[in-house]
């Protein structure tokens, strides 16, 4: 249903094939240092990562290891001290309009229905209208929010949010979708529920998507790769490929053998540094 | 592939998202919010005719209910003729200080330079009594409507520039982050995301900027005019003509109501999201 067309040419935001050689993105050597008052702050240390078209990618990890400025760092929203990062072959040097960004806030516009804070994508980069409110009808019945077009922000409910901030996301067809603890804000059953659907949408448009998280099940549920950060400086502990193949029921997964190595594995090594919370 | 959630959840706090919810409560709601000073009002106008009607008072210092009346239906074309001459002033004044304290806001937001250089004038500006100026102004711009708007202008202009530049520096910054991942211009993140995100500040700051600006141009008409409901007050006074002062002065009050009701309005109209939510809360 969601199958890139071409539509998405008109975007312009990459140009050339959506499959094309070689990794989707790819950060290389990246350091990062910020300066306060009275000490440099080593946020990313070395870090070393490809990403493959059509991956979905966690990265865990405790507060301060880093993974939020990873993020950042791939969207150009954050600049690098050294290395780089390249996405679909070119070098990231400022914000990029390729990706889709999720913030842990949905950050929408207060005084927009829930229709118009996800067109709201298509207003600011110039997208053809008619194919644009096209697509929001498409992206709302995928999420889950068909009958919710004229609810204000305040009037939904934190999961119902994040569904609106995710089509927005989505509206450009971007590259690659990057959320930044997307789902750390909601109580534990619409987490869970946030999960699975996210999980269905990854599954039925084949997009490569990285996701940032606390949640260790979270991070092995949904990923097809899982990297585990580590504080001062951030970096890459260890990496786990997360071999369960196909779709991914919820409750079955979570007793899966598989699931259930990785994210004790994962468990020990948090534990093992010193602000694993 | 069958998702086991369905597609169509409804999160227990997801409400039906008519727009109109909570709306058929409202008019009831506003009549019983304007009861209370309506009585409040009665009640001090029958202790005004209470006071007055014993003679305890003499009519020169306080006149009575009646007596004001009188003044108002005695003198209805001169008390309309200055009148007008005050509302427009003060208008004159609330709209000059308005776009220019929007515009010096959005300057002083988006240059930390210009912030630095005139910050520190604007609060020297506000921190002079006005009244201590408005005769300089007199002697600039003579004794025509003009020293009048600049005083309301003074007046209003500080609160504007405050709640403009606390109203655009509220804007969510992830929110910025995202208008820069999608290419677009300052200027279209300006009018789509900062300043409706401003405005709720912003509307707040040109209410009392309103009331500011009614005091403004009275001031102005007290140090040099042949005009306005200042030169009213000053000429009954002169005659000891508390009742013609008294009418005056309920004028004066209603014409900056007025204004505050205009925008409370505008605020409605333009920024129903935010009212809602705070009747909400």
């Amino acid at each position: 249903m969601f199958a890139r067309t071409a539509d998405r040419a008109r975007d312009g935001a990459g140009g050339g094939p959506p499959q094309g050689p070689g990794p989707m993105v790819d950060i290389h050597g990246v350091d990062v240092t910020f300066q306060t008052k009275d000490r440099t702050v080593h946020a990313l240390s070395g870090i070393d990562l490809t990403i493959q078209h059509g991956e979905f990618l966690s990265i865990a990890g405790p507060s301060g290891c880093g993974k939020s400025t990873l993020l950042r760092v791939i969207a150009g929203l954050t600049g690098t001290s050294a290395g780089g990062v390249t996405l679909r072959g070119t070098p990231v040097t400022g914000p990029r309009r390729d990706v889709g960004f999720v913030f842990q806030r949905a950050a929408l516009l207060d005084w927009r229905n829930a229709r118009d804070n996800i067109l709201f994508q298509a207003e600011m980069r110039g997208l053809p209208k008619a194919w644009a409110r096209k697509r929001t009808d498409e992206l709302m019945e995928m999420t889950g929010l068909t009958g919710f077009e004229k609810a204000m922000p305040f009037e939904l409910s934190g999961g119902m949010q994040q569904r609106v901030s995710l089509c927005r996301a989505l509206l450009h067809e971007p590259d690659v979708l990057l959320m930044d603890e997307p789902f750390g804000a909601l109580d534990a059953l619409t987490r869970e529920n946030m999960n699975v659907e996210l999980r269905r949408i990854w599954e039925a448009t084949g997009m490569t998507v990285v996701l940032v998280t606390h949640s260790v099940a979270e991070a092995v549920y949904l990923a097809s790769r899982s990297v585990v950060m580590g504080p001062r400086p951030g970096r890459v502990i260890e990496e786990f490929d997360i071999a369960i193949p196909g779709h991914r029921e919820y409750e079955p997964t979570l007793e899966n053998p598989e699931f259930q190595r990785v994210t004790a594995r994962i468990r020990e090594l948090l534990g093992s540094t010193a602000t694993a919370d | 592939m069958t998702p086991q959630t369905q597609s169509a959840p409804a999160p227990p706090s997801a409400r039906v998202p008519d727009g109109t919810r909570g709306r058929g409560r409202r008019p009831s709601r506003r009549v019983a919010a304007a009861a209370y000073p309506a009585t409040f009002l009665a009640l001090v106008v029958v202790v005004w005719f209470a006071v007055t009607s014993t003679g305890l008072v003499q009519p020169y210092i306080i006149p009575s209910p009646v007596d004001t009346w009188k003044a108002f239906t005695d003198n209805p074309d001169y008390l309309w003729g200055h009148t007008l001459v005050t509302t427009g002033e003060t208008v004159a004044g609330f709209v000059i200080a308005a776009v220019v304290g929007v515009l010096v806001a959005v300057l002083m937001v988006y240059s930390p330079t210009l912030e630095k250089t005139f910050y520190p004038l604007i609060l020297f500006a506000q921190v002079i009594p006005k009244i201590a100026i408005a005769p300089l102004f007199v002697v600039w711009l003579g004794f025509g409507a003009s020293p009048k708007i600049l005083v309301a202008v003074l007046m209003a202009f500080f609160p504007v520039v405050i709640s403009g530049i606390s109203g655009l520096r509220s804007v969510d910054p992830e929110l910025l982050e995202l208008t820069s991942t999608m290419g677009a211009s300052r200027l279209k993140t300006f009018w789509k995301v900062r300043f409706p995100a401003a405005l709720p500040e912003l509307l707040s700051g040109l209410k009392i900027a309103a009331t500011l600006a009614v005091t403004g141009a009275v001031v102005g008409e007290f140090v040099g005019a042949n005009s306005g409901l200042g030169f009213v007050i000053l000429q009954a006074n002169g005659n000891i003509d508390t009742a013609m002062l008294f009418a005056a002065l309920i004028i004066m009050s209603a014409l900056g109501v007025l204004l505050f009701a205009i925008i409370q309005v505008a605020e409605t109209l333009l920024i129903p999201w935010h009212a809602t939510r705070r009747n909400r809360g």
